[in-house]
């Protein structure tokens, strides 16, 4: 096929994916959090169940002035949203949906997520200094004090994972669990990594994903309490919607991310050949959902760190416990 | 082997070559010259991307992803961090508007330094052509750096656990050292 037609479908498919997967989790959690605070939640928006909220919340959004302070540098601020959102955007190129449902199947295909992902610091420090406002700038330094301090554990968590796979294409490594591990009799059992030993890992991945995302309990870049909204504090209209879907989006690309490194992926016991094209894409939203309710559930019934646990737990306990996990794993990779 | 004005320009890399290299240019050349410390840091940042997209078109994958990650993901988050908590005013900042007498200097420097670096690479490649197209498989490097260049790799790392000791002892507060 055309290769530009091809490129054109790939970016409206995954876009389309994207943005309604975002709308979901946002319906998802204002129900799920109410429930959890014995409230309805909304209800009247849509007919039913207020399925519509999300929606009738992105519109008024849109046409909302958008604000920018005096003192502020334009160009900058004008340009940070862009730079978080395309660094979660870009995290779904490589995600494979199905053997051969993948945008690209990158060769380093675990590291350019870690990679890319790694910018969004960048834009939340520009959001942070180019509002001229203090409460941004000091939300600004925090997220990038954290998410510096939670990178480590979270890319030694995947350098665990790549150890076992022995591949960096995250295609490769669904796969590899997806391999007969071993054999009961001629039965053949294939368990995702987490089931291999990869608990600790799979534990420290997403301890630093919730971190990584500045989600309660690690908001302190967006205390409200303390910061009005930290980085956020003057954005309004199109560009605070952009880093409103952008945390969203990267709620559902860091659970994806999680889900093909510890929980197999598309793949399912089972399901094998075309089966796996066809059904694979449901099985991956699944496991991605599970994940996502995770972090939801997280999110409404813990409360926030202050900020030195939230260092002291990073550095003294999540990079020593995911050191000793790669320790570990290569030496059972070793020895077996 | 020479090439043509317009064989040039009829090769699609070329132009995806001007087009990653002139923002990158551009964006090195707005680093010394911009008036405000974040800005300049930012388009640092614009020209390592570059960077990265010509490595990427070389095939050098790998390389172009640690320079985003270790680079840009890293090196410059530092380095606003360091910035943004210590002082970094909005607008133009005076100090950083440098007199002729030090602009001058600094320009022929810049443009010596390019010229020995240009000749050194023109001379050591010449005409040779690199097979574009083909990504190095990221396995070959692994290979390759633990097998052959093993040693190599380990000086590098000890070199930066000196940085990192020397850092250590730099910003450490002795005891005694606060008494007196």
């Amino acid at each position: 096929m055309n290769f530009w037609l091809l490129l054109v479908i790939e970016v409206v498919v995954m876009l389309l994916l994207v943005l309604t997967s975002s709308l979901v989790v946002i319906y998802a959690e204002l129900k799920a959090g109410s429930h959890m605070q014995s409230r309805i939640g909304p209800y009247y928006a849509g007919g039913r169940w207020g399925w519509a909220q999300p929606l009738a919340d992105g519109l008024k959004f849109l046409q909302k002035e958008d604000l920018s302070p005096t003192g502020a540098d334009k160009t900058v601020y004008g340009f940070a949203p862009y730079v978080v959102l395309m660094s979660t955007l870009a995290i779904f190129v490589v995600i494979p949906l199905g053997p051969d449902l993948v945008a690209v199947d990158l060769d380093v295909g675990v590291y350019f997520v870690l990679a890319i992902s790694s910018l969004s610091v960048l834009g939340i420090l520009m959001a942070g200094w180019s509002s001229a406002n203090k409460y941004s700038l000091m939300g600004g330094l925090r997220a990038a004090a954290q998410l510096i301090a939670y990178e480590l554990p979270l890319v030694l968590a995947v350098v665990a994972v790549v150890v076992q796979a022995g591949t960096m294409s995250l295609n490769g490594i669904v796969e590899a669990q997806n391999d007969v591990w071993f054999s009961l009799g001629s039965f053949d059992v294939a368990l995702p990594f987490v089931l291999r030993g990869q608990v600790l890992g799979f534990a420290i991945f997403m301890i630093a994903a919730v971190a990584e995302l500045s989600r309660i309990p690690f908001d302190m870049p967006i205390a409200e309490s303390e910061l009005t909204m930290g980085y956020l504090t003057e954005y309004s209209g199109i560009r605070f919607t952009m880093f409103f879907l952008g945390e969203y989006a990267s709620m559902v690309g860091l659970s994806a991310i999680a889900a093909t490194l510890f929980l197999g992926g598309y793949g399912f016991p089972g399901v094998t050949g075309t089966w796996a094209n066809i059904l694979g894409p449901g099985i991956l939203i699944g496991k991605i959902a599970v994940l996502v309710f995770l972090i939801i559930w997280i999110r409404w019934t813990w409360p926030r760190l202050r900020e030195d646990q939230l260092q002291s737990m990073a550095w003294t306990w999540l990079i020593p416990l995911a050191l000793l996990n790669i320790a570990l794993i290569a030496g059972f990779k070793v020895v077996f | 082997m020479t090439v043509s004005l317009a064989d040039w320009f009829r090769e699609a890399a070329n132009w995806a070559f001007m087009i990653i290299a002139i923002p990158t240019l551009f964006a090195g050349w707005r680093t010394v010259t911009s008036n405000n410390i974040v800005r300049a840091v930012l388009y640092l940042v614009v020209s390592l991307a570059g960077t990265a997209a010509l490595f990427i078109m070389l095939g050098a994958e790998f390389v172009g992803w640690t320079v985003v990650l270790v680079y840009i993901g890293a090196v410059i988050i530092l380095f606003l961090i360091g910035i943004m908590i210590t002082r970094a005013p909005l607008g133009v900042d005076a100090d950083l508007s440098h007199a002729r007498n030090v602009r001058t200097p600094a320009a022929v420097l810049g443009v010596l330094l390019f010229a020995v670096i240009g000749y050194a690479v023109i001379d050591a490649f010449e005409n040779s052509m690199i097979e574009p197209f083909e990504p190095t498989a990221t396995a070959d490097l692994a290979n390759l750096l633990f097998s052959r260049w093993v040693i190599p790799f380990e000086v590098v790392s000890f070199v930066l656990l000196a940085a990192l000791i020397g850092g250590i002892a730099l910003a450490r507060k002795d005891d005694n050292g606060a008494q007196r």
